[in-house]
């Protein structure tokens, strides 16, 4: 356990004068802020504090840390939580052998968002206990969680979010591995740990005193130490399961369930409740309820936001991302005898996430915006950079506002990594604007025409949208790659996205590879939906295009009718200076100015129809190419399970033979790549319905998002168009009298 | 086959040339069948003036005949001094047709509803251009009846009162290399002429403006059909927008339906407004143009005569000179010039009056016409803002 800290002030010599309760008492006026650092660092080393205690009652032992304890916290609840969970993430950090700066800067912010989020769902948890349990099993639940919990009774549920928070955390420091307490939680039978739960305090004290002791001498933990520890855990957690179960109409079962699907695996829980807070919940699913997951989920996302931000790219943590994300097939098989059961129920709580997705997605409080195009460099090695400025209220963020110059291909490579991440998941990942190289080439020569001003505008535009369409979606947001993108000041340089390059290259061949794969597989489609769908999606995607070109050539035509405009005007004027009628004279001048406005005019017109017309049609072309990459994906996902059972087939015939030729040795093998396959063949399958599901969800998300973003574009175009010919009246009316006054 | 009524032509009169209506001689066209490249008017005539057999009474006639009748009149020399309304030119119906030859090639590129609409579009425009044309030729005839000398020319009681086809005589090959060959040779001798001292200001000054008006007004005239051709362009995109629309509408099965639907029908609606801006410019501002570049042009051959007159007279001068050098066929040479300087003196007077009355009525048409342009635009205007702001409330209320 936390045995040393090189970055948390000594707390040891402190601590050990903290026998007495004056000492304490002074401590605790002495600072708000230290207080609070110090309760953490003796939280993680509880014992410490009760060393000295091992045989007092346990209402005294509550009396005595509470007393102190409570005035800090309650007086400064809203400040020095963050220097709470520094220490105390130092900590953990720590021993986790990742003395990191970065990572427990990185926890605090984690834990000052989620704190926040989830205080009234935390609120649930600490009553449902209370509800269970005695109040002294509470009061021991919460010591054991963590030493500083005491307090929890006697504070505002408020003040318990973090507390349970850093139950949460205290937990994993435990052992090296992040899941492997989780797992022991889970694992442990649900009787032994109702009965540690109601054993008497002074069994708790005893915990104490064991652990204190064990931690003296240095080891990480102790066996007696631990198990009560652990099964009150596993207690308290099912209890909490078992309360927002009922509140979503569940039944018992579903309790059994759970504690059978529980011991299955020790990812479980983890990734249930990443897939909740993500919204893509295939249907095997055995629980799923908002609230249950709140501690462990905190686990799971501290740890892999860890691991993540200590090693950027690594292998691990891709794999970890993996892990969190896929329901292991193991899970789902234990629980398939329920799943019946379960099915119906699940498909309304699915319902109910989406409703509660929907909310979420509204909440989203965050703009992005991409501005100043400027060109750096010269020549052929010229590049474009872009100040990418971002405005949110939401705390995963270090700031509310910060802004960082991106160049062009470091867009494209958010996209391959993102596209990488989460495309074979089927979620459908925003496309950036294509390559130009015409336009890019233009722009490197230095020619500055109104093309290029034209072409920089719309590349900013559609970066813009872009970006901010990344980060609504909600899943996308959580990836580091998005969040470093917008707040890290410098990027390594993205070389995969040169077209010219050998990447480039190389993506072109996995391209045309998988374009042939994709005209080769042949899927029969037991899916309706996704067949009327992939068919809307196609024909969309052709009608898009057509307006597209449209658009266009309405372009072409309104720029061509403003240099005709123009030409005339000039014409008229000339006509006007021949005329030697004073009076009809000045009317043609004027009808030249009113002609010269209205070429102006036209040209914003032609301007507008470009940005907020032909633009926002080739979004949707873009993201049309996006949502056809998903049925691709699954298709693929198909395709590896149909591939899968094939090869099981084969193994399953030569078994056969082998049976029939009676060769005892090799069938043994067989047997194995049998079972080997079929494990795989259910867990393709799973996939496959995973990803199915996923898209099936991004399908209508997408639909919605574009239903919203087509609306609020067009409604912005037509204010364009109603400006212009609002002022074209006003220029007529402001002739019409110099008509009337040729005599 | 096309014909217009009464009541939709007069809506459309577009090149206004202000005509002093005379109730003593009024003539209109209330009817025209198109056939083929012929185009046959009904010429009717309501009239009070006794040199007429009936006050009442309408006969056929095609475009030749209105050839005819202005060659006639620009070939009698006692109308020289006059300014010769232009004879209207003659029917165009190539580029409607053209362009629904294209349209049939490009009919499989298209939705049906696309197909019906560009059709009707087009027929409209084909609509359109038979109107103008049954106009510029009515025009002509009424420029004439409204003209003190002209209207009482033979050959134009004629033409109106001849009930039978007046099958006037094709110009056969020769003479059209005549008419050409004259047209030459009166181009050379302007210039040759152009060279002449003027001995009256008035006409120094009217053709120094003239000149320059024509080649302004014909580079306006070019300008303003362009920029309504540009209107055209962009009214039939719409067609075409609309169109996807309403079929990316057809298979959307998502709330954005609504959207597409609303969007498609709008944009329908606009390229109707957008329509008649073009349509609309085209008959208040490019025909208005072009038809005072050609009322120029019979100006300017006007001044041709006249210059043409002094010459004569000035030639004669010098003959006379000569003779009476020679002191041979004075009388001859004396009455020569006497005739000459008569002739170019009553020339002269009736062009300055005709060039004055050519001067007011040129204002008035151009008044009248920009009014009614701004208040065509700024009503077509009104409708767009009227209906784009309808579209906007009804997408933001849903």
């Amino acid at each position: 356990m936390a045995t040393s800290s090189e970055r948390s002030p000594p707390p040891f010599p402190d601590s050990e004068d903290q026998d007495a309760l004056d000492s304490e008492e002074v401590r605790g006026r002495e600072s708000d802020e230290d207080d609070g650092e110090e309760l953490f660092l003796s939280a993680t080393n509880t014992p410490m504090a009760k060393e000295e205690s091992p045989s007092a009652p346990a209402g005294l032992l509550v009396d005595l840390l509470s007393d102190p304890l409570i005035e800090p916290l309650s007086s400064s609840m809203n400040k020095p939580s963050s220097e709470l969970f520094e220490g105390l993430t130092n900590d953990t950090a720590v021993t986790a052998g990742k003395p990191s700066v970065e990572a427990s800067d990185e926890f605090v912010d984690i834990l000052g968002s989620e704190a926040a989020a989830q205080r009234e769902e935390v609120d649930v948890t600490v009553e449902a206990a209370a509800g269970d349990k005695g109040e002294t099993s509470r009061g021991a639940t919460d010591l054991l969680a963590d030493g500083e919990t005491r307090s929890a009774p006697e504070q505002e549920a408020t003040s318990a979010a973090p507390v349970m928070d850093l139950g949460g955390l205290q937990q994993p420091p435990a052992s090296a591995k992040v899941t492997d307490p989780l797992e022991d939680l889970l694992s442990d039978p649900p009787a032994t740990a109702a009965s540690d739960a109601h054993k008497p305090s002074g069994a708790v004290v005893d915990l104490f005193d064991d652990e204190g002791s064990d931690i003296f001498t240095g080891a990480p933990s102790s066996k007696p130490a631990k198990q009560p520890q652990k099964s009150l855990f596993g207690e308290a957690d099912e209890d909490l399961f078992g309360e927002p179960l009922g509140a979503v109409s569940k039944k018992a079962t579903s309790k059994e369930q759970k504690e059978k699907s529980a011991p299955a695996s020790a990812g479980e829980p983890a990734h249930i409740f990443t897939e909740e807070a993500v919204g893509t919940v295939p249907n095997a699913r055995p629980v799923s309820s908002k609230t249950n997951g709140i501690p462990p989920e905190e686990d799971s996302d501290i740890f892999a936001e860890a691991t993540v931000e200590l090693s950027l790219d690594s292998p691990r943590s891709e794999r970890r991302k993996e892990a969190t994300t896929k329901p292991p097939a193991s899970a789902s098989t234990s629980v398939s005898a329920a799943a019946s059961l379960t099915k119906p129920q699940s498909a309304a709580v699915e319902e109910l996430e989406e409703e509660e997705e929907e909310e979420l997605e509204d909440k989203f409080d965050i703009y992005v915006s991409v501005k100043d195009p400027e060109k750096i460099g010269d020549g052929m090695n010229a590049y474009m950079a872009y100040k990418v400025s971002t405005q949110t209220s939401l705390p995963m963020f270090r700031s509310k506002t910060f802004t960082v110059r991106r160049r062009f291909s470091d867009f494209l490579g958010l996209y391959e990594k993102l596209s990488e991440k989460h495309g074979p998941n089927g979620l459908i990942v925003p496309p950036p604007p294509e390559k130009n190289l015409l336009g890019m080439t233009k722009m490197k020569v230095g020619k500055e025409d109104s093309s290029s001003a034209d072409f920089l505008e719309r590349r900013r535009g559609a970066l813009e949208r872009y970006l901010q369409r990344v980060v609504t979606h909600p899943m996308l947001l959580q990836d580091p790659d998005v969040r470093e993108f917008l707040e890290k000041e410098e990027l390594p340089r993205a070389v995969s996205t040169q077209a010219l390059s050998g990447a480039g290259f190389l993506k072109m061949l996995t391209k045309a590879t998988d374009a042939v794969s994709k005209m080769t597989i042949k899927m029969n489609e037991s899916d309706v939906w996704f067949e009327e769908k992939l068919q809307e999606v196609e024909s969309a995607d052709q009608q898009f295009r057509k307006l597209h070109a449209l658009v266009e050539s309405l372009v072409v035509h309104r720029k061509e009718l403003s240099l005709n405009t123009a030409s005339f005007a000039k014409s008229a004027a000339m006509l006007g200076s021949a005329e030697d009628n004073t009076a009809l004279s000045r009317a043609l001048s004027q009808l030249a100015e009113v002609e010269d406005k209205m070429e102006q005019l036209h040209q914003d017109q032609a301007a507008n129809d470009t940005f907020s017309f032909a633009e926002m049609i080739a979004d949707f072309i873009r993201l049309l190419g996006a949502v056809r990459g998903t049925f691709d994906q699954r298709m693929k996902a198909w395709q590896r399970w149909q591939d899968a059972q094939a090869m099981l087939q084969k193994k399953r015939e030569l078994e056969a033979k082998l049976l029939w030729a009676n060769k005892p040795d090799k069938l043994q093998l067989a047997k194995e790549e049998i079972a080997e396959w079929e494990a795989k063949v259910t867990q393709y399958e799973r996939d496959f319905e995973r990803v199915s599901a996923t898209v099936r969800k991004e399908v209508v998300r997408f639909e919605k998002e574009k239903t919203k973003n087509f609306k609020r574009q067009i409604i912005v175009y037509l204010e364009s168009l109603l400006q212009s010919q609002q002022q074209l009246i006003k220029y007529w009316e402001a002739f019409l009298p110099e008509a009337k006054a040729i005599a | 086959m096309t014909s217009i009524d009464e009541s939709d032509k007069e809506k459309l009169r577009s090149v206004s040339v202000d005509l002093n209506n005379d109730t003593a001689l009024l003539i209109d066209i209330p009817d025209a069948l198109c056939e083929r490249d012929k185009v046959k008017f009904t010429v009717h005539t309501k009239t009070t003036l006794t040199s007429f057999q009936k006050p009442d009474f309408s006969v056929p006639r095609q475009h030749e005949d209105f050839i005819w009748l202005h060659d006639a009149l620009v070939e009698t020399e006692d109308y020289a001094g006059l300014i010769i309304p232009p004879a209207p030119p003659k029917p165009d119906f190539e580029s409607p047709r053209d362009k629904m030859h294209k349209l049939g090639e490009g009919e499989s590129t298209m939705t049906k509803e696309e197909y019906t609409k560009m059709k009707q579009e087009l027929e409209a425009e084909y609509l359109a251009v038979f109107k103008k044309t049954v106009q510029v030729h009515e025009v002509f005839l009424q420029r004439l009846s409204s003209h003190p000398v002209l209207s009482k020319d033979r050959n134009f009681q004629i033409f109106l009162e001849y009930d039978q086809d007046l099958s006037v005589r094709r110009k056969n090959a020769k003479e059209m290399f005549g008419g050409f060959f004259k047209n030459m040779v009166k181009s050379a001798d302007e210039v040759l002429i152009s060279g002449i001292k003027e001995v009256d200001d008035f006409f120094e000054q009217e053709k120094t403006f003239l000149l320059d008006y024509y080649s302004k007004i014909k580079d306006s005239t070019a300008k303003a059909e362009k920029m309504t051709r540009s209107h055209k362009n962009i009214a039939d995109d719409y067609i075409h927008i609309s169109a996807t629309l309403n079929s990316l509408c057809a298979e959307d099965s998502t709330p954005n339906k609504k959207n597409l639907e609303k969007l498609s029908d709008l944009f329908e609606r606009l390229r109707k407004v957008e329509g008649r801006v073009a349509s609309d410019q085209e008959l208040k501002l490019t025909e208005l143009l072009r038809y005072y570049m050609r009322d120029i042009q019979a100006a300017k051959d006007l001044l041709y005569r006249r210059a043409r007159a002094l010459v004569d007279y000035e030639n004669s001068n010098k003959a006379l000179d000569k003779a009476r050098l020679k002191s041979k066929d004075i009388p001859q040479a004396e009455e020569h010039q006497r005739q000459c300087l008569q002739k170019f003196d009553k020339l002269s007077e009736s062009a300055k009056k005709e060039l004055t009355s050519f001067k007011g009525r040129r204002v008035v048409a151009f008044r009248k016409n920009l009014i009614e342009m701004a208040e065509l635009e700024i009503k077509h205007a009104k409708n767009n803002v009227a209906l784009l702001q309808g579209c906007v409330d009804l997408l933001k209320n849903n």
